[in-house]
């Protein structure tokens, strides 16, 4: 042990960093990717329950008498691992492969400037909300590719249907940080948080509810989540945009960036709008109690509740046309954003709400 | 420049909205169904061919087959087909059994149906909360007549069997705790009557159920309101019939304009659409559930009171019971005939239409005095609906197709036969 501590000291600082960060790294993707499985699982459960049926109840794991049904996720994953990739006969085979790396690698890369706690993220940069907008739009290429290369109608209207639907919601969910860039005056999200310090009033919730609501439903429509997944369309394009997909191609095109756009969506709505880790009782209990402290468990609890409402909303809602997807997103999300904004510049100006805290 | 030209896609069989094997070909501009194609056959068994080579009888089980979610309308067209041909007069305990399973029917289609569409259009739950339903009614069709499904409980002459005294129960399992097993056993304590009862009293409630998640969702609306609009005169002109016609607002029911069995002494109103589209002609589906209720629940109050007869006492057409035929010569002898040859039906042709759960179903039944149809010919209603399918979708989206679709409620069963 000693001789392991000697050996880490006389390693160079910058050798150090990179190993520490390194070890991050890969702690966070795992950390992701086991919460994709288990909100493949919550997901299944949740509706079951919704729907007064079970769902997943009968993979355990290693046949341990004992939380039924938890390993399904991972019998998932070794199944679709096994699966054989069929490549079609006429599709664009190169594009057709890396389609699915096109969508994966966005989605997992926008976690590096997610900030978990205080003092946990791993790459505190000062555009980290543009950075974010940047990679979520990057990951539409992936679904876009994967349509065209498919060379079936299906997918091809899937993909056309996906790539017009989140360039119109990119834009409201954009207007929408915009909103709190203004309230926040940084973008970099950690400074986002410390902004709304100082109790429940002090979110950017309150302030900026409108923006608030339109984010998270932009949200949905940009993850493709129902009742916005036109662009896979179960019931009437069969599939959409990876229905030629199948094996590990089908796991990483679509369960894992889906889930994991997901669960970033649901990330980021509280640490924008509900003062991520921040306590809901700071300034109402005594400042030393467990529960006003800041923790990544109030952070943890919100993300929760964000992903239940996307579960929620899929078991509820009927899926909308595309065209109405459309009129939604440019008639009625954009002209409120920029309205909400107008009201913000006004309070910004009369120093009301945050804009009185600056 | 390269020519334009609209794409054709292949909309099933093989598609989760293709309710069965329908082959759609798809002309489209974009997303816009420039014109709909739909292909039939896919499913064809040769029922109507196969019921000329056998004796009456033994067809009835086809009829189930036929339109395979409205089982017992289909049965009960080619019974009473062949008993006009008879001339028989069929007992009224048994038209009251008759038309209690008829609604009981109708609500399994519809509950069916209200599933399949919402899943259609996206709205996943409904289907499982309409199905916890028709498990209910289905156990009505097992206690009546052993199966689940593909019931045979019609004949020619009456119905198979009268109503059990008991219903079915849930036998322990080490799925299920004791209190679950007791739960589901409270309502099946008594007859099957007493069940049915029990159903009819908490059945409009689940369809509230089914409304608050459907009715007056925005999206749901919007998905369907205009959509498919059928005007009256096309709806008629197009031989619409059921609840698509009645949905373009034509107030035409065969159980009102020309009663069988004993619906002109039950209570019930047909409920009748404005804007002939997709909508109402849910809104239409949902009223009837709650109309077909209120009849069963008729036909269980006057069950009650009647015990009775449920077939001619005719052992020239209906078989006679098994231990009178261990006894006695002359019941061996007609026991034998008619589970070998069967019974002769007098020459002649004869329609008997019904008020299915889709529409007009009816048996067009010609006899040369055989023991078996000359030629049976079965009028589909979902095979008019599905021919008025390019007419209703022309202009809409491809996402519209999958709601007319649902919205006409189209089985293929009966299409194809």
């Amino acid at each position: 042990m000693s001789s392991l501590l000697a050996f880490w000291q006389q390693l160079s600082p910058d050798l150090r960093g990179f190993i520490v960060m390194a070890v991050e790294i890969v702690g966070v993707m795992l950390a992701v990717i086991i919460s994709v499985a288990m909100l493949t699982l919550a997901e299944r459960k949740v509706i079951g329950w919704m729907q007064v049926r079970f769902g997943p109840n009968q993979i355990r794991i290693f046949g341990l008498p004992v939380l039924k049904g938890w390993a399904q996720p991972f019998a998932d994953v070794i199944k679709l691992l096994m699966k054989e990739v069929i490549v079609p006969a006429n599709a664009d085979k190169v594009v057709f492969l890396i389609a699915p790396l096109v969508a994966l690698v966005p989605a997992l890369s926008t976690w590096a400037v997610i900030p978990f706690s205080p003092d946990f993220v791993l790459a505190d940069i000062d555009a980290g909300l543009l950075y974010i907008l940047a990679l979520t739009s990057l990951g539409v290429y992936g679904v876009i590719l994967a349509g065209w290369a498919s060379n079936s109608k299906y997918a091809l209207l899937g993909a056309m249907r996906s790539a017009a639907q989140i360039v119109a919601y990119e834009i409201a969910m954009g207007f929408a940080l915009v909103g709190v860039l203004m309230a926040a005056g940084s973008l970099n999200l950690t400074d986002v948080v410390r902004s709304q310090a100082g109790g429940i009033t002090h979110w950017h919730g309150l302030v900026l509810f409108p923006l608030m609501v339109i984010y998270f439903i932009a949200g949905i429509a940009e993850t493709n989540r129902a009742p916005f997944d036109v662009a896979e369309g179960e019931s009437e394009i069969a599939s959409g945009f990876h229905v030629e997909y199948s094996g590990a191609t089908f796991a990483t095109l679509f369960a894992l960036p889906e889930y994991a756009n997901m669960i970033l969506v649901a990330t980021l709505a509280p640490l924008l709008f509900l003062g991520g880790w921040l306590s809901p009782f700071e300034g109402l209990l005594p400042a030393d109690s467990l529960l006003a402290q800041p923790s990544f468990l109030w952070l943890f609890v919100k993300i929760l509740w964000f992903l239940f409402c996307f579960l929620w909303i899929r078991a509820t809602f009927p899926r909308y046309r595309y065209d109405q997807i459309m009129r939604l997103g440019w008639k009625v999300f954009i002209p409120l954003t920029l309205v909400w904004i107008g009201v913000e510049c006004v309070l910004a100006w009369y120093h009301v709400g945050p804009w009185g805290r600056m | 420049m390269a020519e334009i030209r609209n794409f054709t896609l292949n909309f099933g069989p093989q598609h989760p909205a293709a309710h069965g094997v329908l082959r759609l070909v798809l002309e489209m501009d974009g997303e816009v169904v420039q014109k709909a194609d739909p292909h039939i056959g896919l499913l064809h068994r040769g029922t109507e061919k196969l019921a000329e080579s056998k004796p009456f009888n033994q067809s009835i089980g086809y009829m189930d087959r036929l339109d395979y979610v409205s089982m017992m309308c289909n049965e009960h067209a080619y019974v009473m087909a062949i008993e006009k041909l008879l001339g028989i007069a069929v007992p009224l305990r048994a038209q009251y059994i008759r038309v209690m399973f008829d609604e009981i029917t109708r609500i399994l289609n519809h509950l069916m149906w209200l599933g399949a569409h919402g899943l259609d259009i996206g709205a996943m739950t409904v289907f499982l909360y309409a199905f916890r339903e028709r498990e209910d009614l289905m156990d009505c069709y097992e206690a009546v007549s052993g199966t689940r499904m593909h019931a045979t409980y019609y004949r020619p002459g009456g119905v198979y069997r009268d109503l059990p005294e008991q219903m079915p129960k849930y036998a322990p399992s080490k799925f299920r705790s004791r209190k679950e097993i007791d739960r589901l056993n409270e309502a099946r304590a008594g007859s099957l009557l007493d069940f049915i009862d029990d159903f009819t009293q908490r059945f409009p409630k689940c369809v509230d159920e089914y409304e608050t998640l459907l009715t007056d969702n925005r999206i749901w609306k919007q998905r369907t309101v205009n959509i498919g609009v059928l005007s009256p005169e096309r709806a008629m002109a197009l031989s619409c019939s059921g609840p698509v016609l009645r949905g373009s607002g034509v107030v035409w029911d065969l159980r009102k304009k020309q009663p069988y069995e004993v619906y002109d002494r039950v209570d019930f109103d047909i409920p009748v659409g404005v804007n002939g589209d997709c909508y109402d002609r849910y809104l239409v589906r949902v009223e009837e559930l709650r109309q077909s209720n209120r009849i069963v629940r008729q036909c269980v109050e006057w069950l009650r009171r009647n015990p009775g007869p449920v077939m001619v006492d005719d052992h020239k057409i209906v078989p006679p019971r098994r231990v009178e035929m261990k006894g006695d010569m002359e019941s061996l002898i007609h026991h034998f005939k008619l589970y070998t040859e069967g019974y002769s039906v007098p020459a002649g042709e004869t329609y008997a239409a019904v008020e299915a759960p889709k529409g007009e179903f009816g048996i067009w039944l010609v006899s040369d005095g055989a023991n078996k149809p000359y030629r049976m010919k079965a009028r589909a209603p979902g095979f008019a609906h599905l021919a008025a399918m390019d007419e209703l979708v022309r202009g809409h989206m491809l996402a519209d197709v999958v709601a007319v679709i649902g919205t006409i409620d189209i089985v293929f069963g009966e299409i194809d036969r």
